[in-house]
């Protein structure tokens, strides 16, 4: 067997038969479909799709990337991070350097500066953003900053076996002092108001349809490829020691098994995976600010996965699109209650559906016993103990 | 350190022991959980170690898998190993297996993954990323579910198994990792009389390859397994011998049996 085949057939196997239809199936609507009923449809026509509705579609697909990063940490090996926010916002804020440079001399105070390096009166670019003009050095970045910030975080913090809730709250510390960072003029992000005013991204503009569906085609590409990816990973047995990760550490070491490079890789995976989700995000929406990197938006990202269902990878899809389209729903129709509703979802889920929509879902239909539904973890550690459904 | 060797740590047992244990000492805030521990424990032997509550016998095997650190004395695994100096990791890839008091089988992964988990041979997380489980493996999991009786039971979460069956996947699971020396912490407990006569088989078949250490309380299974049977006090031996002498003994009278 060559080398090619025995990394590829093991990832196809991964994903059963139903799965790689349910991939097909939105490959097809996100490729051919939409773009075909945005592009070619006359607006006015009942059938044409709309801007905004691209737009909010391929926001989603980022969101369900996350979440879906988030699930393969959280759901698998049981390390509950509320600071996956910052990694996301890291990849936007990467690829976002790459939008400004794009600008040209188009912008506002018509400069080969950003505007905002204009208004602050620097007369010539910080060294970090030397080669931000580059396209690829700028998704390199948006890949290399997420993974570096996660792989030195997690080195120290797992290797300290910090682990359950004191984890977490350090995750949603180092967002917050990563926000508070992000807002000061000086480190060179543009502040609080962060990068915006995009013209242009690989010579094509940005707001052209065209540019709309590629976008969001490449967003949905990047979600199916994640699912495929992680699920390959859940199943192998590297898998099977990340969930052994999760139900008992001290246990694992005792057969021998270090369980830091496990939780190493996959944490580090797992936060270059949000930085590519970020990168595809903001040419989208249009912006990237410090307020990604709220920690309120890191424990939204927990709450879509907890919705959808931990532990299952799509119910990290499921729980994105519908949190993220009763929000969209929400802030229009009564904005000052979304919060409500959101704290209310948590307290009801956790309460009353453990296993999420896709535990439910499960329990409806009975079937052979899955893994996380009968997980009584084998050691008194964190977060981890909750794991039963 | 958290380097990890790829290849595990030579154990040297020339001389025909196993286990040194030298005038261990470990204190807990001026308790001294083990005072001038002497122990030694030859090449497949089957040792009972028992002794009241308090006596040390679970900080003696937190030493051995490196779980805790002695304040004074040595500790060796072959004549080559310092037990004082390794990683819980790397004691357990030396070949040491433990097997706590309550079953401590992971509830949510199936007898087999449990299994195959015990028993793969590259246990980092690369080696793990491309495992394919061979003939040969899948022999040896087969084997030891036949041995521990679960081979019906194999698809199913541990989580579901009877206690007496965990403490069996348990000790299926000491056979998959293959460790030379094996340390039992109350292995019988809360089994029935049935379940207790079956343990007891499998233990006694685990000595002569492997040198096998039990930490027990019920004097029955002790008189059953056979084998030099080691007494702990305050932390330290108290008597070392035959059962049948071990219980005329009167210091042990005083201090355990005659309770």
């Amino acid at each position: 067997m060559t080398a090619r085949s025995s990394l590829l057939l093991p990832l196809f196997r991964a994903t059963p038969r139903a799965g790689w239809w349910a991939v097909a199936a939105a490959a097809a609507l996100a490729f051919v479909v939409l773009p075909a009923l945005h592009l070619l449809v006359a607006p006015g026509h009942p059938l044409h799709v709309s801007d905004h509705v691209v737009t909010v579609a391929g926001k989603i697909a980022c969101y369900a990337t996350v979440a879906v990063a988030l699930d393969l940490v959280w759901g698998y090996a049981g390390i509950l991070s509320l600071g996956h926010g910052l990694f996301f916002a890291l990849g936007g804020y990467a690829f976002g350097m790459y939008l400004m440079r794009s600008i040209g001399r188009d912008g506002v105070y018509q400069s080969d500066l950003p505007d905002f390096m204009v208004f602050l009166d620097w007369k010539e670019l910080p060294w970090f953003w030397h080669g931000t003009d580059h396209a690829a050095w700028a998704v390199a970045l948006a890949v290399l900053v997420p993974g570096l910030v996660a792989f030195v975080f997690g080195w120290f913090a797992f290797r300290s076996r910090i682990r359950g809730v004191y984890f977490s709250i350090i995750t949603q510390a180092l967002t917050y002092a990563a926000m508070l960072l992000f807002f000061r003029n000086d480190t060179g992000f543009g502040g609080n108001n962060g990068f915006t005013d995009f013209k242009r991204i690989f010579g094509f503009p940005i707001a052209a349809p065209g540019t709309r569906v590629a976008l969001f085609a490449a967003s949905v590409a990047v979600l199916l490829g994640t699912l495929v990816l992680c699920r390959w990973l859940v199943t192998s047995p590297f898998g099977g020691v990340l969930r052994a990760v999760r139900d008992g550490e001290p246990r694992l070491r005792c057969l021998g098994y270090e369980p830091l490079w496990f939780k190493l890789g996959v944490w580090t995976l797992s936060a270059v995976l949000c930085g590519v989700a970020g990168a595809l995000y903001v040419p989208q929406v249009g912006i990237i600010n410090p307020s990604e990197m709220s920690t309120a938006a890191s424990i939204e990202i927990a709450i879509w996965v907890a919705v959808g269902g931990r532990g299952t990878l799509v119910g990290a899809v499921l729980g994105a699109v519908l949190v993220n389209l009763a929000k969209s729903w929400f802030t229009k129709a009564m904005p000052e209650l979304w919060l409500f509703f959101l704290g209310f979802l948590f307290v009801a889920v956790t309460l009353f559906l453990p296993g999420g929509l896709v535990g439910l879902l499960r329990s409806r239909r009975p079937r052979r016993p899955t893994p996380a539904s009968v997980a009584a973890p084998a050691s008194p550690d964190g977060p981890a103990e909750e794991v039963t459904a | 350190m958290t380097a990890t060797p790829a290849a595990p740590l030579q154990v040297n047992t020339g001389h025909g022991v196993v286990l040194y244990l030298e005038d261990v000492t470990v204190s807990f805030d001026g308790f001294k959980a083990l005072n001038g521990l002497t122990l030694y424990v030859n090449v497949g032997e089957l040792r009972c170690v028992i002794g009241p509550n308090g006596a040390g016998k679970t900080t003696m095997m937190d030493v051995v898998t490196g779980r805790t650190r002695p304040d004074r004395g040595r500790a060796f695994f072959g004549q080559s190993l310092d037990l004082t100096r390794l990683s819980e990791v790397e004691i357990a890839r030396a070949g040491i297996g433990r097997k706590f008091q309550k079953p401590t089988v992971f509830e949510a992964h199936t007898v087999l993954e449990n299994l195959e988990l015990a028993g793969a041979r590259d246990r980092r997380a690369r080696g793990r990323l491309f495992a394919l489980p061979g003939p040969e493996d899948r022999r040896r999991v087969e084997e030891t579910l036949a041995l521990v009786r679960l081979t019906g039971e194999a698809h199913r979460p541990a989580g579901l198994l009877s206690h007496g069956q965990k403490q069996w996947l348990e000790i299926g699971m000491l056979l998959m990792q293959d460790p030379k020396l094996l340390l039992l912490d109350e292995p019988v407990a809360g089994l029935t009389d049935e379940e207790t006569a079956r343990s007891a088989d499998l233990i006694r078949g685990l000595a002569g390859n492997r040198s096998v250490v039990v930490v027990e309380h019920d004097m029955e299974f002790v008189e059953r397994l056979g084998g030099t049977v080691t007494v702990l006090h305050e932390g330290a031996v108290l008597a070392e011998g035959p059962l049948a002498r071990i219980q005329k003994d009167p210091k042990v009278i005083e201090v355990y049996l005659g309770r």
